[in-house]
């Protein structure tokens, strides 16, 4: 036995991986100091800072000036959607299963205590959104809503992997009609989305836009690909405008000029001024995201459709755009996150959205002028990072699962 | 088979392709003219004029860190946002792009913190949103500086307040002009000397040592010329002299809270870059690079980088253009940049389609210049197929 062998396995780790040469050890002196200091600062400022500006407008946060007495308006539509994302979470899989069963493959089932800690390791950014925002609240509704939201989660879930007797159609059908259903509650009783506010806001204008643009830039997508030339012409000419401005300058567009754009009796409210603006922004860019899937297609394919005799119109839709698609799902996530990122600009030109509650907050008289934005701005950011850091880990999965990129 | 038999004009492929371009094009104007119809209609209502002339009425607010008065047009306005949406880009850039090298390379560290410490700084700024930083870094940070009355003086190098951040600056001597011609010859000369080495490298396969001739031709005239023009450029350091502080540059909070913040933000991004496209050269080009006895830098310097660069430039030359348009959220702090000064001339009663055309036609063409020279290059790199 060498000396080596016999030491403890950390020491051994350490060595290798952080004092391996003169200039590792010094990095890594440096900078673990520097962690350490961090570390220091980040608790004192939890430990010391009065978070109640975040207490006592929680709600205001969440949904804006939603009226309060409205608010189990919301959390129905949580439920709905915790039901929509259980039931087609459990469809995903059980089609994967019913795949790989024809396959012959065996999916290797995991159970028990590892899959609550496969749970918490890819979830574990959103859970910890969650108990801060819970552990904000003063009073156990909150805490009850969100443990019902996560058991119909897991037991729709469960369900979804079950309903292998109905034609899969019929379900996928009804899983769509549940946001809308979310909707309808939410917009029922005179409330439209010029009422909606806050975090709620932000995660709308984010669905909504990505929803409505993803057909145009579909369709911009195939245009600037086209071989006609007036075609391609207008598709470039639109996508190179749009991508080459800021958001911010197309947002007060809808805001000060968009009302002379439009005949003179109409005049949509300012929430729905800035969806029509974000969605013409965003079918720009997944224009390209599309056309990056598209061009990922080998033109053999298109060849053989046109050797079996199929029109142009059928190509297009039966074999290069689901190949296409498919190909562009994680660049799409992207896309989706930095749009749920870009909403906070709505900010900017007078929507009450999360970064206009924070905004509020720190004007009220209670908070006003004690540099409480090192509170409010935080909380934000962390509502943001949840999301956007859980969605990316979720795209490079599914990213693995689909082998793009390994073919 | 029928005789003569011709294609029916309606399956002829030739009579459908016009027929369909005739359509969209006649499509799309139509929409382009309802919407000139309704803004002409609609600002003839209201009374809003339609043409340019605003633009040499006075401007009528106070441009903060600058010298124009607010009986300035609003022509010099939009032009000085113009020019602070510039100087954010030229500090920025830089920046974001050294930390951005810095961050990328390091979370590929065989030190198992630096990996980690690299990857959390692209994890946790990558996911948050670029407004949101700016904001934090503006009232979180620069607005809790002391006060003007009673700023900071880090090494005596700069003096550090929440309005205004002084900065070690170069001051024009006597013969500054005369010494930034020189300085122009020197480095066309420079130029000339790297090109003429280039090529009898190529030539002949003598070392061609291009920084030494050119950088040293450079260094060596600049120094002749600073001496016998007796010192046409002296550094000066920021001092207070009682309130008021002399020497140096100075930049308002604001500026450097954008450029701080942005250029952490889009550096995460280009740290993500750089690493994928180091990862993305072929292993078997370093193992051959080592067969051939290269040593570890030249291995970086001479296989892996080469083509590391060529994968990772339109990627970066696209983050590049983020964030220029991102400094337009310098809106939200306060700092005049263009999307500011239109902002505000909006405001003050300037016609907005006018204004946002012209707010959005300067970034445009910007962008246009970019991405054009970014498709040409990236035509001249791609892999010709079939």
């Amino acid at each position: 036995m060498t000396t080596t062998a016999s030491r403890p396995v950390a020491v051994l780790w350490m060595r290798r991986n952080l004092f391996s040469t003169p200039l590792n050890a010094f990095l890594t002196v440096v900078l673990g100091a520097g962690i350490v200091y961090l570390a220091y600062l980040l608790v004192r400022f939890l430990a010391t800072s009065n978070f109640e500006i975040l207490r006592v407008n929680l709600a205001l946060f969440m949904v804006g000036s939603f009226p309060r007495a409205q608010l189990w308006r919301v959390v129905v539509a949580m439920l709905l959607l915790a039901l929509m994302a259980g039931l087609a979470g459990g469809m995903l899989k059980a089609a994967a299963r019913e795949r790989s069963k024809e396959a012959g493959i065996r999916l290797a089932e995991v159970r028990g205590s590892r899959a609550v800690v496969g749970w918490l390791r890819r979830f574990w950014p959103l859970s910890l959104l969650v108990i801060a925002a819970l552990a904000l609240t003063r009073t156990l509704i909150p805490t009850l809503v969100v443990i019902a939201a996560v058991a119909l989660l897991v037991a729709s879930r469960w369900l979804g992997g079950r309903l292998g007797r109905i034609p899969r159609r019929v379900g996928w059908l009804s899983v769509a009609l549940l946001p809308l259903g979310a909707y309808w509650i939410l917009s029922a009783s005179g409330l439209g989305w010029e009422d909606w506010g806050g975090f709620m806001l932000n995660i709308f204008l984010t669905i909504a836009g990505i929803l409505f643009a993803f057909p145009i830039g579909v369709a911009l997508a195939l245009g600037r690909r086209s071989s006609l030339p007036v075609v391609r012409a207008f598709s470039i000419g639109y996508i190179e405008l749009i991508r080459g401005v800021p958001l911010i300058t197309l947002l007060l567009m809808a805001v000060f000029a968009l009302g002379f754009f439009l005949p003179r009796d109409l005049r949509p409210g300012s929430v729905t001024r800035v969806l029509i603006v974000i969605t013409a922004f965003e079918a720009a860019y997944i224009a390209e995201v599309v056309r990056g899937g598209l061009q990922s297609v080998p033109r053999g394919q298109s060849e053989a459709a046109q050797s079996l005799g199929l029109p142009g119109l059928k190509i297009t839709r039966l074999i290069v755009l689901p190949q296409a698609l498919r190909a562009t799902i994680p660049a799409m996530v992207g896309q989706f996150i930095s749009l749920f990122k870009d909403t906070t600009l709505v900010a900017i030109v007078g929507l009450g959205d999360v970064l206009a509650a924070s905004s509020f907050a720190n004007a009220q008289p209670a908070f006003n002028a004690q540099g409480l934005a090192r509170i409010t701005l935080p909380f934000v950011a962390l509502a943001f990072w949840a999301g956007s850091f859980a969605m990316s880990r979720e795209a490079r999965r599914l990213e693995r699962r689909l082998g793009i990129g390994e073919r | 088979m029928i005789p003569n038999a011709r294609v029916p004009f309606w399956r002829n492929q030739r009579v459908l392709r016009g027929v369909a371009q005739v359509v969209v094009a006649a499509a799309v104007l139509f929409l382009l003219y309802v919407l000139w119809f309704n803004v002409t209609n609609n600002m003839r209502a209201r009374g809003v004029r339609t043409d340019f002339n605003f633009l040499d009425q006075p401007f009528g607010v106070r441009i903060a860190g600058s010298d124009l008065s607010p009986s300035a047009p609003v022509r010099s306005a939009l032009l000085n946002g113009i020019r602070n949406t510039f100087a954010l880009a030229i500090v920025g850039l830089p920046l974001l792009t050294i930390l951005g090298v810095i961050v990328g390379v390091g979370r590929l560290s065989t030190n198992w913190l630096v990996a980690k410490i690299s990857s959390a700084y692209v994890e946790i700024l990558r996911n948050l949103p670029p407004l949101l930083v700016v904001i934090f870094a503006f009232q979180a940070v620069i607005l809790r500086l002391p006060p003007a009355r009673n700023p900071i003086t880090p090494f005596g190098w700069f003096v550090i307040s929440n309005l205004e951040f002084h900065v070690p600056g170069f001051r024009a001597g006597d013969n500054y002009r005369p010494f930034m011609m020189v300085m122009l010859v020197a480095v066309l000369l420079g130029a000339f000397l790297w090109w003429w080495r280039t090529r009898v490298h190529e030539r002949t396969g003598t070392p061609h040592h291009r920084w030494l001739w050119s950088l040293g031709t450079v260094a060596l005239v600049g120094a002749i010329a600073y001496l016998i023009l007796d010192r046409p450029l002296t550094i000066t350091l920021p001092h207070l002299e009682g309130r008021v502080v002399d020497g140096g540059y100075r930049g308002l909070g604001a500026f450097f809270a954008v450029v701080g913040a942005l250029a952490f933000y889009t550096s995460s991004h280009v740290a993500e870059i750089v690493r994928g496209s180091i990862l993305a050269v072929p292993k078997g080009q370093s193992e051959a690079a080592s067969a051939l006895a290269l040593s570890g830098f030249q291995r970086l310097r001479f296989v892996v980088l080469p083509q590391a660069m060529r994968i990772a430039l339109p990627p970066i030359i696209n983050q590049y253009l983020n964030y220029v348009k991102n400094t337009s959220l310098a809106i939200a702090v306060g700092f005049a940049e263009v999307t500011l000064v239109a902002f505000q001339a909006i405001g003050n009663g300037q016609p907005a389609p006018q204004v946002v055309v012209l707010l959005m036609g300067s970034y445009l063409v910007f962008s246009l210049v970019i991405s054009f020279l970014v498709n040409l290059y990236n035509r001249h790199l791609r892999i010709v197929t079939r």
